[in-house]
């Protein structure tokens, strides 16, 4: 028994950690083809090759080409810097935004917990997806449309989170042990109970990012995000779909791409709860 | 002895407004802290002992009512503004805590608490408060300070994180420390020397210290005067030894009785029969009378005022003599 004990949780360990190592892979290949995809994609993403349309994998097109002749692998590579860029500006703003936001109304509570109550009601009573298409709709389609629909709503997430943790934190007796000290409300906050607080936000966040990046293939798919002939996952589809039965590699390819993102960023927020998990 | 003291608590009242009714958690107390000593402050759990260090400090939060006085050199603690009142924490007046794991931040190293305060209370610049927060670990017995320092407290053992706990608190050079059960969370032989650094500090910088416990055995060795708790009350206060020699309350008594003690005959230790009373209901008179195997018709009576039984030595009990000559 006494020798079983530490091989189980090697083992545990190792189980846990093997998810992560995958999700931050994926992770680190999107970033690297997001930050040089000039370098990396063989062809232009724009350039036509009316010699070459719609033609199936090869050596010199290895995820073949679509309708106008465009080489669908470059594409890929190219559409994985707008769909990062998505999955990061949906989420900045409502990171900082809802974090503080959060932080006050849990610390306070009082009347500006009832406020934010009835904000947060107010917001999860709509499905999200149906929300932001409507609000996309309204200021009209584009990426920065959808980014200011998301972060309008999104930052709600964050503030909820944040303000459960901060409810648990000012309760602490070192947030007692700082206020003892004559520390100022802002640096109790912000200082002391905050980075204690933070690590919820972060594995939302990478939900979150997995997320936004679906949304954002929805939104381009349905012609609401990325507009063409901008290379975007979702925008690939779109130009696909007509093509289904013909030319599935159009379709597939960029679908793979949605799957891994979510994939990986979905692993890395997994693999870094269960080790919050294992510390607490 | 004429000295006026440091702090001058009178009438202090706890209260919470439960849907049960109105708890009374310190119930109208006073006492004093003078220059230099250690008042103890014992009780049994309940008894409201913490819950009048904190109210000191302005900690207690709503629906907690404080009223009353606390007069710290001049100024009412109780009544100044916020503003002025984070000015008195830390600066002149610091807290210790029971648990030093929990009320050390755990994301920042110790030095960075200590250097956090420092900034906050002194003018020291960046340079001298990096090495006067080394010279603060070293001077509360931190072995090899200088590379413990950026260390975080998890990295510390249970006594160690007291010992970075106490040097954050004395950072800034408070006149009074409020030590709340600051020796319970750790083993028999770490306690005594958190209690002899306490010492040594208390006469280094001459600052007061409040001790709160329930061990008797704590206030033995390090207190100069003492104060007992029950419900919320004052029942007895007085110097350490005289009232060790010759408790002069049945609570006390009681209290003493239960402790054992080193080269006594062995036998089995008195404890104290039944419960605290609830605080939602007190007995009319002494609080403790249901307890009390002293106990006459007149304890049920009014509450018994605080008299004079001795030099500096005074008790709520109607049957002060009798409990003396037991």
């Amino acid at each position: 028994m006494a020798l079983a004990i530490p091989t189980v949780r090697r083992r545990r360990q190792q189980r846990l950690r093997m998810p992560l190592i995958i999700g931050l892979g994926i992770v680190v290949v999107l970033l690297v083809l997001a930050v040089f995809p000039g370098s990396i994609a063989p062809y232009d993403p724009r350039s036509m090759d009316y010699t070459a349309l719609m033609h199936p994998p090869s050596a010199s097109h290895p995820f073949g080409t679509d309708n106008l002749g465009r080489d669908v692998l470059s594409r890929v590579i190219w559409a994985t810097r707008v769909d990062l860029q998505i999955a990061i500006f949906c989420t900045i703003f409502p990171i900082i935004f809802g974090t503080t936001i959060g932080a006050l109304v849990g610390y306070y509570g009082g009347v500006l917990d009832t406020v934010f109550g009835r904000i947060v009601d107010i917001t999860i009573i709509i499905p999200f997806l149906v929300l932001v298409i409507a609000i996309v709709a309204a200021l009209g389609p584009g990426l920065l449309n959808m980014y200011i629909a998301v972060s309008l709503i999104g930052w709600v997430f964050y503030a909820k989170i944040m303000r459960a943790e901060i409810q648990v934190q000012k309760e602490s007796d070192y947030a007692a042990a700082a206020r003892v000290l004559g520390y100022s409300e802002a640096r109790i906050i912000f200082r002391h109970l905050l980075p204690n607080a933070i690590t919820p936000i972060i594995v939302y966040w990478m939900t979150d990012m997995a997320l936004d990046i679906l949304l954002g293939s929805s939104l381009g798919y349905l012609g609401l995000g990325a507009q063409p002939p901008t290379a975007e996952w979702g925008v690939l589809i779109a130009d696909a779909k007509n093509f289904m039965s013909t030319a599935w590699w159009m379709s597939i390819f960029p679908g793979i791409g949605i799957v891994l993102a979510g994939l990986g960023f979905s692993l890395v927020g997994d693999g870094i709860a269960d080790i919050f998990r294992r510390q607490r | 002895m004429a000295a006026e003291p440091l702090l001058s608590v009178r009438g202090l009242r706890v209260e919470f407004g439960s849907h049960r009714g109105l708890l009374t958690a310190v119930d109208g107390i006073d006492f004093d802290v003078r220059e230099g000593e250690v008042l103890g402050l014992a009780g049994e759990s309940g008894s409201g002992k913490s819950m009048t260090l904190r109210s000191l400090l302005r900690l207690v939060k709503a629906p907690g009512q404080v009223s009353g006085q606390a007069l710290w050199r001049g100024r009412d603690l109780l009544a100044l503004p916020e503003a002025e009142m984070r000015r008195v924490r830390g600066r002149e007046i610091a807290m210790i805590f029971q648990e030093p794991m929990t009320a050390l931040n755990p994301v920042l190293t110790v030095g960075t608490q200590i250097r956090e305060n420092l900034k906050e209370h002194t003018e020291l610049d960046a340079a001298a408060r990096k090495a006067r927060a080394i010279e603060l670990l070293d001077h509360v017995g931190i072995p090899s300070a200088k590379s413990r320092v950026e260390d975080y407290p998890h990295q510390f053992s249970g006594g160690m994180r007291q010992r970075a706990m106490i040097a954050i608190a004395l950072a800034a050079k408070p006149r009074l420390l409020l030590a709340d059960e600051p020796t319970t969370a750790l083993d028999v032989t770490i306690q005594d020397q958190i209690l002899k650094l306490l010492l040594r500090l208390r006469s280094e910088l001459r600052m007061s210290v409040i001790l709160v416990t329930h061990d008797l055995g704590v206030i033995a060795q390090s207190c100069d005067r003492l104060v007992v708790m029950y419900a919320g009350q004052v029942v007895e206060t007085g110097p350490v030894a005289a009232l060790f020699a010759q408790p002069r309350h049945a609570y006390t008594l009681g209290l003493l009785n239960s402790v054992p003690r080193a080269g006594a005959v062995r036998q089995p230790l008195a404890s104290i029969p039944g419960q605290p009373p609830s605080l939602l209901e007190l007995p009319k008179g002494c609080a403790f009378a249901p307890r009390c195997r002293f106990a006459i018709a007149a304890c049920g009576g009014n509450r018994p005022p605080l008299v004079e039984v001795g030099p500096e030595h005074f008790s709520s009990c109607l049957r002060h003599r009798d409990v003396a000559n037991r």
